[in-house]
């Protein structure tokens, strides 16, 4: 790749980039320029948390595979690369009509749209929203109403490494949802991330925060896609706040480029009698990392995490879920299923805590995978920590292949190979994309698995 | 229709069939019976064509055409069809989708043209019926939280609607009580004419009774070592299989 054709298109070509690529300090460097491509933006609260972080950014290293957090994912083909973190909305690149291909379809739904992590209102579509609820963009908020933006915005997430550093430096922009008590929204709300550009290595560094009021329930569809032939990074922060008896159903659904790098952390926080389903579905990214994280505040609370990652090729997918229980009497479940191909490298770490206080906890993680090759693998990992003493919690893990006898039972009714294992993937696949609600949805990413695992797909009823 | 010489198939390593001979035409029904492990089923799997076994010599020649060469698709599209002892589920994947996918890929094979949806629909209903099944089972997933005879049941719809040349039925009776035994082998009987065959594999007579046969082996130590009529059933009936083992078996063996 030409660096020198890169650094004149750049935005902020006008900075100092002589040590291009091993220089760990580009993101300390290049906060200069954007502060300056920032223009009005620079006055908010937001740009004094900007500040703040900063100094983390120098104190803190990108990880290595030393750090037991990090010990299955080397993230080196991100850190040497110097990703330019985008300020302004980049030229927009698709109409209204094409976006359609990368939403899910058949049912009504509000929409923001945000290209490499900047909002774009003409993509997006927010008529008629019923009073009480607020689905804006950040920047709006915190130029219109910053009060109510600061009252939730990085007040769950912590900077705990590099990754969460940057974007707390870089986002100027993501999407702010906030729905008051006793409030049922009408209809889903889908946010599409479209990342990634033709000439450019960016920086796409989004925030979703979404806080919903008590006895209150929102089902929110999150995308990520990308676009441009430019490798590019994705990094999220993700704040869900549920209050007693909300209930949140978030969705995701990452479809990157394959040379494409993507790392989000969710972090929820659940008070009592709320219930937070969050649906993880896994196609695109050359490496992968998702940090989803519950803090179960109260009592009678459930937490239901689903996953599902497909991957082949040489993708890297690693999703690192934690769940924290501080209060009697609640429920958690998981299941986390990957099915991986060719060279294709899972890694699932599932940390469950069960606090002193947590008595009469229900506590359950499943882990099962699916290698369709001999170089595909996984690493799993249960971390269970269990304080109190009257609790249920199971954990468990399988790797395995298609199953044998299945395969040739289906192809002893005249079905071919290819088509036989469409039908056990298919199966292995159910009960996650079973659990959303939402029938169009289950539609279509049952598609989207046989599309992205180069499999036949086999035609329901 | 179908002709087995001198066949020897292995498991794991182990020989479990040690030359089979046999020959089944058009219109006949065969049991092959005989104590555990000694190869019922895994002759039926061998003919079916499962990969877990390896068939170490000997030939299968089905309709002039050698089995033997051909992947388990291939055979059921030819004809062969095995309804298993342990029917496998299949979650997210309905009955009807199963067998419209399974119909279509083998009228595909023949240079047939794939069934309209109504033309499946009316089919499904005709066969259901026979089996006195209830509509909804079709619209539910393979199998998925089927009782042990609603499995079986399902099996023998798979087989009246698939309308193979050869079926091929493995313990088909295991597990069934007496009402579902006469349902599943009611099926089987209205299956079976004068173009078709059928190759029952059982260890107990009970199901000759529903489905009477024209031949009856015994087979043993990996061989057949008696065959006859449905007489013979009785006999073992009465006898048990240790009056073949100890008699038979070691003629066979000479």
């Amino acid at each position: 790749m030409n660096l020198k054709k890169l650094m004149f298109n750049n935005e902020m070509s006008n900075q100092k980039m002589n040590k291009n690529k091993q220089n760990p300090n580009w993101y300390l460097e290049s906060f200069v320029s954007f502060e300056e491509s920032l223009n009005g933006h620079s006055k908010t609260f937001l740009h004094d948390l900007r500040k703040e972080t900063l100094p983390s950014l120098e104190q803190l290293s990108f990880p290595t595979l030393k750090d037991e957090e990090w010990k299955y994912t080397n993230i080196s083909s991100i850190s040497e690369q110097n990703f330019i973190p985008v300020s302004k909305l980049p030229q927009i690149i698709l109409s209204k009509e094409k976006l359609k291909d990368f939403l899910f379809q058949g049912f009504d739904y509000y929409l923001l749209t945000f290209v490499n992590g900047i909002y774009s209102n003409e993509l997006s579509d927010l008529e008629r929203i019923p009073e009480g609820i607020i689905i804006e963009n950040i920047s709006t908020v915190a130029k219109n109403n910053p009060q109510i933006l600061q009252k939730y915005f990085s007040k769950l997430s912590k900077t705990e490494n590099i990754f969460n550093a940057i974007n707390s430096v870089y986002s100027v922009d993501g999407s702010f949802i906030k729905v008051s008590d006793n409030i049922v929204l009408d209809k889903p709300i889908q946010i599409v991330h479209i990342n990634g550009a033709e000439d450019n290595k960016v920086l796409s560094v989004p925030r979703n925060i979404i806080v919903v009021g008590k006895n209150s329930q929102a089902s929110i569809i999150v995308n990520y896609f990308g676009h441009g032939s430019e490798p590019y990074f994705t990094n999220i922060i993700s704040e869900v706040y549920v209050d007693e008896g909300g209930i949140v159903d978030l969705i995701k659904n990452q479809s990157e480029n394959e040379n494409s790098f993507h790392i989000e952390k969710l972090q929820a926080f659940q008070e009592k009698n709320s219930v937070f389903n969050h649906y993880n579905f896994e196609f695109g990214g050359s490496i992968v990392r998702n940090d989803i994280n519950s803090v179960l505040n109260g009592e009678n609370i459930e937490t239901h995490y689903y996953g599902l990652s497909l991957a082949n090729g040489k993708q890297h997918i690693d999703n690192h879920t934690f769940v924290d229980h501080a209060k009697p009497n609640c429920m958690s479940n998981e299941v986390y299923k990957a099915i991986l191909d060719d060279e294709a490298h899972g890694v699932f770490n599932g940390k469950i805590i069960v606090r002193k206080d947590a008595q009469k906890t229900n506590a359950y993680q499943q882990n099962k995978t699916i290698l369709l090759s001999k170089k595909a693998k996984i690493d799993t990992k249960p971390q269970l920590e269990i304080f109190a003493d009257d609790v249920k919690c199971s954990h468990g893990a399988t790797v395995g292949h298609l199953d044998d006898e299945a395969y040739f039972y289906i192809r002893t009714r005249g079905i071919p190979e290819n088509l036989a294992k469409s039908i056990l993937i298919r199966a292995f696949a159910n009960d996650v994309v079973e659990s959303v609600k939402i029938e169009q949805i289950r539609e279509q990413l049952n598609h989207m698995i046989f599309e992205h695992l180069h499999r036949v797909e086999i035609i329901s009823e | 229709m179908l002709v087995i010489k001198n066949l020897k198939a292995k498991v794991e390593g182990k020989d479990i069939l040690k030359g089979i001979e046999l020959e089944i035409n058009k219109g006949e029904v065969h049991a092959i019976m005989g104590p555990n492990g000694s190869g019922k089923s895994t002759l039926a799997n061998v003919l079916a064509g499962n990969e877990g076994y390896e068939v170490t010599s000997g030939e299968i020649w089905f309709e002039g055409k050698n089995l033997l060469d051909m992947a388990p698709e291939d055979r059921a599209r030819e004809g062969v069809f095995l309804a298993f002892q342990y029917p496998i589920e299949i979650p997210g994947v309905s009955n009807a989708t199963f067998l419209k996918t399974a119909i279509n890929e083998i009228r595909k094979y023949h240079n047939q043209q794939e069934l309209t949806p109504k033309e499946f629909l009316d089919l499904i209903k005709e066969k259901s019926k026979v089996l006195g099944m209830d509509d909804s089972l079709v619209s539910r997933a393979v199998n998925v939280g089927f009782s042990g005879g609603e499995k079986k049941r399902n099996e023998i719809l798979q087989l009246l609607t698939l309308n193979p040349k050869l079926a091929l039925l493995d313990e088909t009776d295991s597990g069934l009580d007496i009402d579902a035994l006469k349902i599943v082998s009611s099926g089987v009987n209205v299956f079976r004419n004068q173009n078709n065959a059928v190759l029952l594999v059982t260890h107990y007579q009970r199901l000759l009774n529903y489905i009477v046969p024209d031949f009856v082996h015994v087979l043993s130590g990996g061989k057949i070592v008696k065959s006859g009529g449905k007489e013979l059933a009785l006999e073992l009936e009465e006898k048990g299989y240790d009056w073949i083992s100890s008699n038979e078996f070691e003629k066979a063996n000479v």
